[in-house]
């Protein structure tokens, strides 16, 4: 008969308080760090707002949103990286600076600067190297958002071996890690990437 | 996609950056955005009241009636808006859809309206949100019951063309049908009374005669309780017979509660009747008069509250079964408690773990009957705790009974209170629609009368009798004439239309005859025409109940005259005729001296009534004369062309 004795939790004690907010700064001051007109940045905003009416993307709400675009696929962990790029603070939110801030460097910047973003991505623990390690975990991401209906079927040690074709490619000194100066160096003389860095140009 | 997240495609877009170093191959090319619109405001005008959002914002979800190229057939070009004729307050949660991305449904909404708006802007329902899908499922799982209510009352409506079988099973299912249903309704709920009470009767001990000791009427009275239990027996076994011919699918019949219950009530009359011989089986024999009792539950078919109850009790079937699980989850607990603090005391009546089963049981509901008490100290505080808890158990499943029962019941309620309330409602839209449909009748005989008039009467006549007929009604006449036109055939009165179906469906032999077949156009025998001269009535009725506009004052003095005409089959002559013209008058137009004089000349419907009645004559009743009958001059010309048609017509 002991059960019948229990007594019920609050329920009231978990309601959270939802005590975060945040307002970016003026339009103008946005608009002279970044490269974008005032309009641009008007529909940015109201986009973000809309998905996040606090003012800040926190993780969760960021890896859902990237997610929503692979649907075949896990997203998350490739999601978990571009949070870590785009979190420049790494206060564990996204303003809406740095997401502005970033978006300004992939479509409006220069060929370095993209390139910049890109090693910055690439390099999970910003020790100014890439390990065979980390290009390993972000290959992996890469591949888990193609889901497991790919043709031709995807191999266990597909994200291996594309990592060694990269570190070939790459590490020049092959001592193991790519710089950022190798990366760079490489990046713009491979035509097939130079063409693609420019590929996102119009997309606002 | 799931387009609330539409407006971060480009990110998603200036991401993928992050996989360019990695690739080996070339990127596709981007798709261009010719169409480069600046995002602009849109100004939605819904019934008045003007809602602006961004074209971005609507086409977060192109496949909706807003998001797509759909809205265009709503743009007025000259206020540079959309338009849209609907309820502007059901249409803010729509928009709000938009925006936020979650549909929510409004509480003081009625469900149906809300869904027509979400269909007409092709939004699905599905994707309500969570905060609001449980009220919006529930509204409409209510909504569909009291529809399904009201279908199934249409069932109670006679068909046209029901067999003795069909008509007997629906005598049987809804009493409140037929006479003769109701009869046998009371009839079997009286001898399922009889026989309960002759059960219960059967064992009260009569006054003693004789003998000894008090005797049970059932010995002393056998022969007189043993005829009755036969008659009633036979009636029952009637009825269930009948009810299985009756059926239309015997298997599902067979295999339904009532009718076990039926033959389970039946059944140890007979097994009795065979077996009353044998002295071994005897003692089986008494137990099967138990069954005897089942009798009783004959009456659920009679009484639809205790059809309520056991479908209650059917829906709770997994409260009640968790009652009887903890309950015996309890009694087991408390038993072993119970026996083991008594075993101590001697002459403790809690010999064993069963048989402490009794005591738990009867301190748990509480009835305390004190043929088992606890006498040691333990065992009487197990015992409180036993009471106390006992009354928890009961107590907690039992609300969710009563709620189910509840809800059910006054569903039902509500049932028959709109079936009593239907009739009259839809006594009154029949009213109304049959002001629709007698429209087109009406206008009909009007516009043959116009023609009259136009050919003999003066000018003033003509415009007293031009009703103003409003555009809409007009050309909804001349499609309906339209159609008339095409199927050869002619819409009737509903009234009309019944009684000739009654006919056709209780004359015997073939109602078309072969004479007449041959005169008719090849299109069915609708029974329209042949009943119509029959029930003449009806047509007077038609003519007359119909506010004929007073200005038409000579017409209807015509009409009336007609109708005050002794002979009811020239009724039909007249109005077939004049229906006749309606179809003719597109064709003799020209001729219209000869119409006119068809019908005002009133001397001559003695003369056309025979004619009358042999062009459309009733094919059973008369040979149809050939159209060639001679007929006088100026008159039959018309009628013998006309007569063709008419044979035409009326054969329709």
């Amino acid at each position: 008969c002991g059960v019948y004795l229990c007594t019920f939790s609050g329920v009231e004690d978990e309601l959270e308080l939802s005590a975060v907010r945040h307002r970016p700064e003026g339009l103008e001051q946005l608009e002279a760090q970044t490269r974008f007109s005032r309009k641009e940045l008007q529909i940015l905003y109201r986009g973000f707002k809309n998905e996040c009416p606090s003012g800040v993307v926190n993780e969760e709400t960021f890896k859902d949103i990237y997610s929503q675009f692979f649907p075949q696929g896990d997203a998350s962990t490739y999601a978990h990286f571009l949070f870590n790029a785009f979190d420049t603070d790494h206060n564990g939110s996204v303003s809406f600076e740095d997401f502005v801030m970033g978006l300004s460097i992939l479509l409006r910047g220069t060929v370095q600067e993209k390139l910049n973003w890109a090693f910055n991505l690439y390099d999970i623990n910003k020790d100014g190297y890439i390990t065979k390690e980390e290009m390993l975990d972000i290959m992996k991401a890469i591949y888990d958002m193609m889901g497991k209906c790919t043709y031709p079927v995807l191999k266990e040690e597909t994200p291996r071996q594309h990592v060694e074709v990269f570190f070939q490619k790459m590490d020049k000194n092959k001592d193991g890690v790519v710089t950022i100066d190798e990366f760079i160096d490489c990046c713009q003389n491979d035509e097939n990437i130079m063409r693609s860095m420019h590929l996102f140009e119009n997309v606002l | 996609m799931a387009t609330g997240v539409a407006a971060w495609l480009p990110f998603a877009r200036a991401a993928a950056i992050g996989w360019m170093p990695v690739a080996n191959c070339p990127m596709p090319i981007a798709p261009r955005d010719n169409s480069k619109r600046q995002d602009e405001l849109i100004i939605l005008n819904v019934s008045g009241r003007r809602f602006q959002t961004w074209r971005t914002t609507l086409d977060r979800y192109p496949d909706t009636l807003l998001g797509s190229s759909e809205k265009d057939f709503f743009y007025n070009e000259e206020t540079k808006e959309y338009f849209f004729d609907r309820d502007p307050d059901a249409f803010r949660s729509i928009l709000n859809f938009y925006r936020t991305g979650k549909l929510h449904y409004p509480r003081h909404e009625c469900i149906s309206a809300y869904d027509e708006e979400l269909t007409f802007f092709g939004i699905i329902p599905e994707i309500i949100g969570d905060c609001c899908y449980e009220e919006y499922k529930d509204r409409k799982r209510e909504n569909l019951e009291r529809l399904q209510d009201d279908q199934e009352e249409n069932k109670d409506m006679k068909m046209p063309n029901m067999n003795f079988r069909e008509t007997m099973w629906r005598a049987f299912e809804n009493p409140h049908t037929s006479t003769m249903a109701l009869v046998f309704y009371y009839v079997t709920g009286f001898f399922i009374a009889i026989s309960v009470i002759t059960n219960v009767v059967e064992t009260v001990p009569c006054g003693s005669t004789a003998n000894q000791k008090d005797m049970p009427c059932g010995e002393r009275y056998t022969v007189a309780f043993f005829c009755m239990d036969t008659a009633c027996v036979m009636i029952f076994t009637v009825e269930y017979l009948m009810r299985l011919f009756a059926a239309p699918s015997r298997y599902r019949f067979m295999r339904s509660v009532m009718s076990i219950i039926d033959v389970v009530a039946i059944l140890p009359y007979y097994i009795g009747l065979v077996m009353t011989n044998n002295e071994d089986v005897s003692g089986a024999f008494v137990t099967l008069r138990v069954f005897r009792v089942f009798r009783i539950f004959k009456f659920s078919r009679h009484s639809q509250g205790l059809r309520i109850l056991g479908y209650t009790l059917k829906s709770c079937a997994s409260e009640l079964g968790f009652l009887l699980f903890s309950l015996t989850m309890a009694i087991i607990i408390f038993a072993t408690v119970m026996f083991y603090a008594e075993k101590g005391s001697s002459s403790s009546k809690f010999t064993s773990i069963p048989a402490s089963f009794w005591y738990t049981i009867v301190t748990m509901t509480t009835l305390g009957y004190g043929d088992m008490v606890p006498k040691t100290i333990a065992g009487k505080i197990f015992g409180s705790i036993c009471s106390l808890s006992g009354v928890l158990v009961i107590a907690l499943p039992v609300p969710v009974i009563v709620s189910n029962f509840s809800r059910i019941y006054h569903q039902n309620q509500r049932a028959d209170k709109r079936r009593a309330q239907k009739k009259a409602r839809l006594a009154r839209i029949r009213i109304a629609k049959s002001g629709s449909a007698n429209a087109f009748l009406q206008s009909k005989h009007n516009g043959l009368l116009n023609e009259l008039l136009e050919l003999t009467g003066t000018e003033e006549d003509e415009h007293k009798l031009t009703k103003s007929i409003s555009l809409l009604e007009s050309q909804h006449h001349h499609l309906l004439h339209c159609l008339e036109k095409t199927t050869a055939h002619e819409f009737v009165d509903e009234q009309i239309f019944e009684q000739n179906c009654l006919e056709t469906a209780l004359q015997t032999f073939p109602s078309g005859s072969p004479s007449m077949s041959d005169h008719d156009s090849p299109v069915g025998g609708c029974c329209g025409r042949r009943g119509k001269k029959n029930n003449p009535l009806p047509n007077a009725s038609l003519l007359t109940a119909h506010p004929i506009p007073t200005h038409q004052g000579p017409l209807q003095e015509l009409s009336a005259i007609h109708i005050q005409s002794s002979d009811p089959l020239s009724h039909t002559a007249s109005r077939s005729n004049l229906n006749l013209k309606t179809g003719d008058s597109s064709k003799i137009n020209c001729k219209g001296g000869r119409i006119t004089t068809a019908i005002i000349s009133l001397p001559t419907p003695p003369a056309l009534t025979p004619d009358g009645d042999g062009l459309h004559g009733p094919p059973q009743r008369r040979p149809p004369p050939p159209p060639g009958n001679p007929p006088p001059p100026s008159i039959q010309t018309t009628t013998s062309s006309a007569g063709i048609n008419i044979v035409k017509v009326s054969a329709l």
